[in-house]
């Protein structure tokens, strides 16, 4: 048996793996969550503002983190279009554009009545712009000497939205979804910190501890990984229960039943794993 | 060939084909869109309104395909194989390193090189660059909807210029002359970010580590999970801190502070660690969750 185990193919770790992530995907087997603090701070953040206000969508995140990063996004917008807020999107990552993109159809089609044929008026696509933190110091300062038109080419003067919106600081709230470089902690260093903006982030759990530092008095709340979009979801859903019919806004959700199944499966493999490692110490198995 | 060489192999095949057949079978892996028309009207201040008429199509799920103005869409469906394809044969390199894997590896960064090149092309040297210099060209070309009488911005022409100099490294002699733009670019970034750095990174850290070790609520009460909160923010920076401290010997009292420094450190580096696999796991969900649901329809 522990001859077996030594020489375990890593492939049949993988297959295990394949199938604790699988199996209750297909199942659609998902598990109540409870709204941590820091998630109601950043639903909070979002819900407390009066109904129309100003909300910046910075999405710096591409299709390799969509899997971790779409849930808490589609979940921003959902809460900010119950809340009836005008948005103005924009990204510092190219490949952000068809994320921010899903964003709004999920609004001309989830909420028509208030999203549909408002584009210039309830929300704004201001696209991708190069220069990393360059562009979040200029668009904090002065908006339009970054951007001068929105992704489609047109001036920023001639959109009711943009037209008296000087700078960033302007805005009642900054929202972010990023997976790295540039991302939450360039908008902290850069935005609100310097200039006290209101900002709530959601990041991968690979940025999460990096982030931890500067809650609250540097940023208002953080959504950290999967487990945070979950959380948020549930807290809406909590808030607004018809919700619970949309079977898209609890993509979250429905990700944390794989989760819960995956990590019972590392943590078994990982006392598995020094099992052996201290019957081989006993054995005096050679290393 | 080894015997679990053979096993695995056999699987892979066997694994892909029951998938494709499946997909036949079942007719399934089919995008559908509705069909929806836009009219949108603009003037010009001395032109008569005109009204412009185009059709976008919308996603819609597989159940409304008979409703009328729903209708198959070959190239989404395409895309949707090939997304399909694509996230098998990366997963292929769990079995080991393949052509397959390889092709597509390369086809991915090849992709994502000319996607952001062709974005910021667009974005940066055309929206920001050309349309600022020369504005009415600009108009005419690219931007219809740009005011006329715009004025040319000639300080973009500094920027215009330095990446010229930036390019001269391409070129077969005086490739030192780009060494004056990176000079610039460094020296503007290491400005900048100093700045924020001290200001967020060490004055702001600094600030949101003065905190009360007791914390009492309003009525008086002792709010010990707080008070114990702030007790080990405050320990941990500070046995962190003197673990990082190579000035004084560590020895004695020091040697125990920064040994609970080490501690706060490994719990920080799991706690890291935690969050990654977390995060690994939720990208596999993410593609599986395609598969099964874009593509297989399951």
């Amino acid at each position: 048996m522990l001859k077996f185990l030594q020489t375990l193919d890593r492939r049949w770790i993988f297959l295990l793996m394949f199938f604790a992530v699988a199996v209750p995907l297909i199942m659609g087997t998902t598990f109540p969550e409870k709204p941590s603090d820091q998630v109601l701070s950043v639903f909070d953040a979002v819900d407390n503002l009066p109904d129309g206000s100003n909300v910046v969508m910075a999405w710096d995140y591409d299709p390799a983190s969509e899997g971790e990063l779409q849930p808490m996004a589609s979940a921003f917008t959902r809460h900010c279009a119950l809340k009836k807020h005008n948005l103005y999107f924009m990204t510092l990552w190219p490949q952000g554009i068809p994320m921010i993109q899903r964003s709004i159809d999920l609004l001309e089609s989830e909420y028509a009545a208030t999203y549909k044929g408002k584009y210039g008026t309830k929300f704004v696509n201001l696209g991708f712009r190069a220069g990393n933190e360059g562009v979040i110091k200029l668009v904090v300062e002065d908006l339009k000497k970054s951007y001068s038109s929105d992704i489609r080419g047109t001036n920023l003067d001639n959109i009711p939205l943009t037209k008296n919106l000087k700078n960033i600081q302007q805005v009642d709230l900054l929202c972010n979804v990023s997976a790295g470089y540039p991302g939450s902690k360039e908008w902290v260093l850069y935005g609100s910190s310097p200039f006290d903006i209101p900002t709530v982030v959601g990041c991968t759990g690979v940025q999460a501890p990096i982030m931890l530092p500067y809650i609250p008095q540097q940023l208002t709340g953080m959504l950290a990984a999967i487990k945070g979009a979950a959380e948020y979801e549930q807290a809406i859903i909590n808030h607004y229960p018809e919700l619970n019919e949309i079977p898209a806004a609890k993509e979250g959700l429905k990700r944390m039943g794989p989760q819960l199944v995956a990590h019972v499966l590392l943590i078994s493999l990982i006392a598995l794993g020094n099992v052996i490692y201290f019957w081989e110490r006993k054995q005096g198995t050679p290393q | 060939m080894k015997q679990s060489t053979l096993i695995w192999t056999l699987l892979m095949v066997f694994g892909g084909l029951s998938l494709v057949a499946i997909q036949l079978f079942r007719g399934k892996g089919e995008v559908y869109v509705r069909e929806v028309s836009v009219e949108a009207k603009s003037s010009l201040p001395d032109s008569a309104e005109q009204t412009y008429r185009w059709s976008t199509y919308q996603q819609v799920p597989e159940k409304e395909k008979d409703m009328p103005g729903v209708s198959l869409s070959l190239s989404r469906t395409i895309g949707l194989w090939v997304a399909a394809f694509c996230t098998l044969a990366i997963f292929s390199f769990l079995y080991g390193d393949n052509p397959l894997y390889k092709f597509t590896e390369s086809v991915f960064v090849g992709v994502s090189a000319a996607y952001a090149m062709v974005v910021a092309f667009w974005t940066e040297i055309v929206t920001n660059l050309f349309a600022k210099l020369l504005p009415d060209l600009a108009r005419i070309s690219f931007f219809p909807d740009m005011e006329s009488g715009v004025q040319h911005n000639w300080l973009y022409l500094i920027p215009l210029v330095l990446s010229v100099l930036l390019l001269w490294r391409l070129a077969p002699k005086g490739n030192w002359i780009a060494r004056w733009p990176l000079a610039f670019f460094i020296g503007a970034t290491a400005g900048i970010r100093l700045i924020s750095y001290l200001e967020a990174d060490f004055i702001g850290q600094i600030q949101n580590t003065i905190m009360p070790f007791i914390v009492f609520s309003a009525d008086g009460s002792l709010l010990w999970i707080k008070s114990l909160r702030n007790t080990i923010v405050i320990v941990g920076v500070l046995s962190c801190m003197v673990y990082f401290f190579f000035s004084v010997e560590h020895e004695g009292i020091v040697k125990y502070i920064s040994r609970l420094g080490i501690w706060f450190l490994m719990v920080t580096f799991g706690a890291s660690f935690a969050y990654t696999v977390m995060g690994r796991i939720a990208l596999l969900s993410g593609r599986l969750d395609f598969l099964f649901n874009n593509w297989l329809g399951i």
